[in-house]
C-alpha cells in the first residue's frame, strides 16, 4: 500500500531540511553579530547615542521612531561586506531547506498516495514551512533579512519536535479524513499558522525594540536633566547621581538585542500586514473546516475541543486587529494580545491533540 | 436618565468595551475546551465526576460542563453583537454621507499632510485634465472653486475598504442568525442499523432525538431506510480505509406504504441529503445472532449489535431474554429462570493466547465468548438502562448465576445443564447513523463567505485621499498637491509620486525643486477634513521607511 522507499527518501528529506535550516541559522547569526546592524558595529559607535539624546532635547519630543542609535555612516565596509556574504549564503540555505521540505512532503504525500497533512508530524512540517516560505517573502521584501535566526529557531524546534516525539509512519488515511475538505481545509489551517508562526516572531521583536527604545529615550531625559542642572549648579550631589544613572546603563537580555532590530514602528507595522494575511486565511480555514464537519459529522459546529480552540485564537487575533486602532491599545500592549493568539495556537496544536480527546484526533501519535 | 442611557449607550458601543469582550469571548471558551461537555459526551462528564467528586459539582453549578449553553456565555457574546450593532448603526450613516457627499474640501495647508508636494508650474493648464488622471485612476473626484479664484481638486480612493469592513460586522450577525434559526427550527438523532432491517424517521425509531425549540417531534419528514449491505476495508496494520453503506431509501409520504427503492452508496464524508434531513454514516460494528432454544423448545433469534471496544474491533454486549424458560402452559411466570448472555466477539480469534481480544478487524475467523447466566435479569423493574450490559446488582446479589463460558464459532453449539441450548448462527454488520436537518445553515454559509470576503477587502484595500490645488501667482499656475493614507503608508508614498509624475508629465508642468527637509506632520495637527481617514491614535506615518 505505501511506498517504502518513498517513505525513507521523505524522512532523510527531513533531516536535510533541518539540517540546511541550522546552517542557515549560523549564517544569520553571523550576519546579525558582524553585519552592518550587527552588535560589532553597534559597540563601536556606543559613545554615540549620548550625543544625539542631548540634541534630540532642545526640539522637543524625541523621535522614537528612528532608529537609536543609528548605523553609523563611516561602516568598516570590509567587514560589512564579508558578513553581508554570510547573511546571502543564510538565504540560500534556508532555500535549500525549503525545497528539501517540499520534497520531503511530497514524496511523503506519493508514498502513500494522498495529501501529505494527514497527521500530527506532517502538519507541523507543513506549518513550518508556511513559516519558511512567508519568511523569505519577507527577506527578500524588507530590511529584515539580519533576523531570519529568530524565525529558523522555532521552526528548527517544532521540525525537531515533530521529526522525533511526534513521528508517525507514512500511512493511509482513515476514513474520517478521506474527504476533498482535507485538501482545502488542513491546508489552509497550516498556512495560516505558519504566517501566524512569523508575526509572532515580529511582535516579540517589537516588544524588545520598544522596551529598548524607552529605555534609549529614558537615558536621553537623564542626560537632558543633568547636562542642565550640572550647568547651573555644578555640585557634587549631581555627578553623584550621573555616575549613579551610568552605572545602571548596562543593557540586559533580551533588551541587549534591541540595538540590531528594525525600529519599533516598522516591527509594528510589519506584524500588523502578517497578520493582516493570516487572519484571513485563518477565518477560511475555519469556514471550511465547518463545512467539511458538515459533511462528516452532520453539523457544521460542535465545540469539538479543537473547533473550541481554533475559535479562541481567531477571537484573540480579532482582538489584536481592534486593540491595533483603539485609542491607547496600539503598540505594546497589542502585540501581547499577538503572543497570547500564538501561545493559544500552540496549546491547540499540542494540548488539543495530545491530551483532550475529540473528533479532532487524528495526531497519529501512539 | 436619558443622559445615562447616553452614556450607557456610548460605553457599550464604545471600541474599548468590544475589546474587553472579545477577551471574555475567549476566555470563557476555554473551560470549554478543558472540561468535558455534556452536549458533546455525557459519558466523559459521568467519568469527571468519578475522578473529581470534590470538584464536580462546583464545575456543574458553575455551567462548566454546559458552557457554551450558559448564561454567562450568552450574555458575554449577546453583549458583544449589541456593541457591534450599535457601532454598526452609528458607522453606516457615516458611510454613506461620505459615498453621497464625495471627498472632502482640500485643507488650507495641503504640506501639512503626510505626504505633499510642489509639483509644478505652467502658465496656464485647466484644472479639468488633472481632475481627468484622477478619474481615469479610478479616483472619486470633486472640484471646488475658493474665494480667492484658487481651484482645489479632492479626490478619494478606497471607499471598499469601510464596504468590506461594513459587510463583515454585517455577516456575522447574519451567522448568529443562522446558528438561532438552526437551534430553533433544526433537529437530529442517532440510530443503529443492521444489515437487512428497515428504519424510519420517526422519534420511537432513535437512540437519541434532540429537537430544536419549534420542532414537533410529531411531524419529522417521512423517509425510510434500508441497510442491504456494509463494507469496510483494512490496512494491514488493521488501520481502517474505507467504510462503505449500500442502502436503498424512499422519502415521501408514501415511504410508510411502500419499500425504500432508490439505491444510495452511503460513505463516511458523503452523507444521503434528503429535503429536509441528511442521512449522515458515523461509525459501525458487529451484530452476533445468538439462537437460544429455551427448555420447552421456544426459540430465541435476533442480532444483537455489540458495541466495538478496539481497533481490532473485539466488541461486547449482552443478549438478554426475560421470556426465557416460561412454560407455555403456564401464565405465572418464572423469574428466575430469565436468561441473560454476555458476550465478546472477535472477528478474528487470535490463534494462540486467550480468546477475549480480536487479531484483526475484519471477519477472518470469527468466533464470540459466550458467559451464560440464569435468573432474574432485574429487567422487570422498570428502570431504563443500558442494553450493552447487565444488571451487575442482579449478578452481585446471586439473584443472576454464572453458568460458565465457552468459546463459539459459527454454527457451534452449547447445550447448557437444564438441555437447553445456545448457538452462534453467525453475525451481520450494524451502522450508527446520524439524521440531521438545519435550515439555518445556509443562513450561516452566507455569513461565512460574507464575512470572509469583506475581511479580505477590508484588510486589503487601502483608503486614501488625494488633494491638488491651483494656484496663480505672477502670471504663472501652481499646482501643488499632498495626500494621505490610513494603511500602507509605504505603498501610497510611492503612488503618490507617481501620481504627481503623471500630472507633470500630462500638463507639461516645469518641475519646482523642493525643500527636501520639509518636517513630517503629527497626525493631531491634521485639519479636521483628516480626521477620519487618519488614525487618530495613530503616529503619522509619514513615509518613512
Amino acid at each position: 500500500m505505501t511506498n517504502t522507499e518513498l517513505a525513507e527518501l521523505s524522512d532523510t528529506l527531513l533531516i536535510t531540511a533541518i539540517g540546511a535550516y541550522a546552517v542557515a541559522m549560523v549564517g544569520y547569526t553571523v550576519e546579525y553579530a558582524f553585519g552592518a546592524k550587527g552588535a560589532v558595529a553597534s559597540r563601536v559607535k556606543a559613545q554615540l547615542p549620548k550625543q544625539r539624546a542631548l540634541a534630540t532635547v532642545g526640539g522637543g519630543t524625541p523621535d522614537t521612531s528612528a532608529d537609536v542609535p543609528t548605523p553609523p555612516a563611516e561602516e568598516p565596509s570590509a567587514k560589512r561586506g564579508k558578513s553581508a556574504r554570510f547573511g546571502v549564503f543564510a538565504i540560500i540555505a534556508t532555500i535549500v531547506g525549503a525545497l528539501a521540505q517540499v520534497a520531503c512532503l511530497t514524496t511523503r504525500g506519493l508514498s502513500t498516495d494522498r495529501v501529505p497533512w494527514g497527521n500530527m508530524y506532517e502538519f507541523i512540517s507543513a506549518v513550518c514551512l508556511a513559516g519558511v516560505v512567508a519568511w523569505l517573502v519577507l527577506a527578500f521584501t524588507k530590511p529584515v533579512r539580519h533576523l531570519g535566526m529568530f524565525v529558523l529557531l522555532p521552526v528548527v524546534l517544532l521540525l525537531g519536535l515533530a521529526g522525533t516525539v511526534l513521528y508517525a509512519e507514512a500511512a493511509p488515511l482513515m476514513p474520517a479524513l478521506n474527504s476533498f475538505w482535507l485538501k482545502i481545509h488542513v491546508s489552509t489551517a497550516a498556512l495560516a499558522s505558519g504566517v501566524f508562526l512569523t508575526g509572532f516572531v515580529t511582535a516579540a521583536l517589537y516588544l524588545i525594540r520598544e522596551r529598548y527604545e524607552r529605555r534609549i529615550e529614558e537615558w536621553a531625559v537623564q542626560d537632558a536633566k543633568a547636562a542642565v542642572s550640572g550647568m547651573a549648579e555644578n555640585s557634587a550631589d549631581d555627578s553623584d547621581e550621573s555616575e549613579d544613572a551610568d552605572t545602571s546603563r548596562e543593557l540586559r537580555f533580551p533588551l541587549t538585542l534591541g540595538p540590531r532590530l528594525p525600529s519599533s514602528e516598522t516591527l509594528e507595522r510589519l506584524t500588523f500586514r502578517i497578520h493582516a494575511l493570516a487572519f484571513p486565511i485563518w477565518t477560511f480555514a475555519i469556514v471550511a473546516g465547518a463545512i467539511w464537519a458538515e459533511a462528516a459529522w452532520t453539523r457544521y459546529w460542535g465545540w469539538d475541543p479543537k473547533e473550541t480552540w481554533a475559535f479562541i485564537s481567531w477571537v484573540i487575533y480579532a482582538a489584536y486587529l481592534h486593540a491595533r486602532s483603539t485609542n491607547g491599545w496600539r503598540g505594546a500592549k497589542s502585540m501581547m494580545i499577538v503572543l497570547a493568539g500564538w501561545a493559544s495556537m500552540m496549546v491547540n496544536l499540542f494540548v488539543i491533540n495530545l491530551v483532550t480527546s475529540g473528533l479532532h484526533s487524528y495526531s497519529g501519535v501512539s | 436618565m436619558k443622559k445615562d442611557l447616553r452614556r450607557a449607550w456610548n460605553v457599550i458601543t464604545s471600541m474599548r468595551t468590544a475589546l474587553v469582550l472579545l477577551f471574555l469571548l475567549a476566555i470563557a471558551a476555554t473551560p470549554g475546551a478543558m472540561f468535558p461537555q455534556r452536549s458533546l459526551n455525557p459519558e466523559k462528564v459521568t467519568q469527571y465526576y468519578k475522578d473529581h467528586p470534590d470538584l464536580a459539582p462546583i464545575v456543574d453549578k458553575m455551567s462548566g460542563f454546559e458552557v457554551f449553553s450558559s448564561p454567562w456565555f450568552a450574555a458575554i457574546y449577546l453583549l458583544l453583537f449589541l456593541s457591534l450593532l450599535g457601532c454598526l448603526s452609528t458607522r453606516i450613516p457615516v458611510y454613506f454621507r461620505a459615498i453621497v457627499k464625495g471627498p472632502p474640501k482640500a485643507p488650507k495647508k495641503l504640506d501639512r499632510l503626510p505626504a505633499h508636494a510642489t509639483v509644478g508650474t505652467a502658465p496656464a493648464i485647466k484644472a479639468e485634465d488633472i481632475a481627468t488622471i484622477l478619474r481615469k485612476g479610478r479616483w472619486r473626484v470633486r472640484m471646488r472653486e475658493e474665494d480667492n479664484g484658487t481651484t482645489t481638486i479632492s479626490a478619494e480612493k478606497g471607499y471598499l475598504r469601510e464596504t468590506g469592513n461594513l459587510v463583515f460586522h454585517l455577516s456575522l450577525v447574519a451567522v448568529l442568525i443562522g446558528i438561532a434559526v438552526g437551534a430553533l427550527y433544526g433537529w437530529s438523532g442517532g440510530m443503529l442499523v443492521t444489515e437487512g432491517s428497515t428504519v424510519c424517521n420517526t422519534v420511537q425509531a432513535y437512540d437519541q432525538f434532540t429537537p430544536g425549540k419549534f420542532v414537533k417531534p410529531t411531524s419529522l419528514p417521512p423517509f425510510c431506510v434500508k441497510l442491504d449491505d456494509f463494507r469496510a476495508t483494512f490496512a494491514d496494520n488493521g488501520q481502517p480505509l474505507s467504510y462503505e453503506a449500500d442502502i436503498k431509501y424512499r422519502a415521501g409520504d408514501d415511504s410508510v406504504t411502500q419499500d425504500p427503492n432508490t439505491s444510495f452508496n452511503l460513505e463516511v464524508n458523503k452523507p444521503l441529503r434528503m429535503d429536509d434531513a441528511g442521512f449522515y454514516l458515523i461509525n459501525h460494528g458487529f451484530a452476533p445472532i445468538i439462537r437460544y432454544t429455551d427448555r420447552y423448545g421456544t426459540v430465541f433469534e435476533s442480532p444483537t449489535p455489540f458495541l466495538p471496544q478496539d481497533g481490532a474491533l473485539t466488541s461486547e454486549g449482552v443478549v438478554v431474554l426475560p421470556d426465557a424458560n416460561q412454560d407455555p402452559a403456564s401464565t405465572e411466570r418464572a423469574r428466575d429462570q430469565q436468561m441473560a448472555f454476555e458476550g465478546i466477539y472477535m472477528p478474528t480469534v487470535p490463534e494462540s493466547g486467550p480468546a477475549i481480544r480480536s487479531a484483526r478487524p475484519e471477519r477472518n475467523d470469527e468466533g464470540v465468548m459466550v458467559l451464560a447466566y440464569r435468573g432474574d435479569t432485574g429487567l422487570n423493574t422498570g428502570i431504563p438502562r443500558s442494553v450493552y450490559t447487565l444488571d451487575q446488582n442482579q449478578v452481585d446479589k446471586g439473584a443472576l448465576k454464572p453458568l460458565g463460558s465457552k468459546l463459539l464459532r459459527p454454527n457451534e453449539k452449547w447445550t447448557l445443564d437444564d438441555g437447553s441450548v445456545v448457538e452462534f448462527v453467525g453475525t451481520v454488520e450494524w451502522m450508527s447513523v446520524n439524521v440531521a436537518h438545519d435550515p439555518g445553515q445556509l443562513i450561516a454559509l452566507g455569513g461565512a463567505a460574507g464575512m470572509i470576503s469583506g475581511l479580505m477587502v477590508s484588510l486589503f484595500i487601502r483608503r486614501r485621499r488625494f488633494f491638488a490645488r491651483i494656484t496663480t501667482a505672477d502670471g504663472n499656475v501652481l499646482v501643488t498637491t499632498g495626500g494621505l493614507a490610513r494603511t500602507g503608508s509605504e505603498a501610497f508614498s510611492r503612488e503618490f509620486a507617481a501620481l504627481n509624475k503623471k500630472i507633470v508629465e500630462r500638463l507639461d508642468l516645469t518641475p519646482v525643486q523642493e525643500d527636501p527637509e520639509s518636517s513630517p506632520v503629527k497626525t493631531k495637527d491634521l485639519p479636521d477634513a483628516m480626521q477620519e481617514i487618519t488614525d487618530v491614535r495613530a503616529p503619522a506615518s509619514a513615509g518613512k521607511e
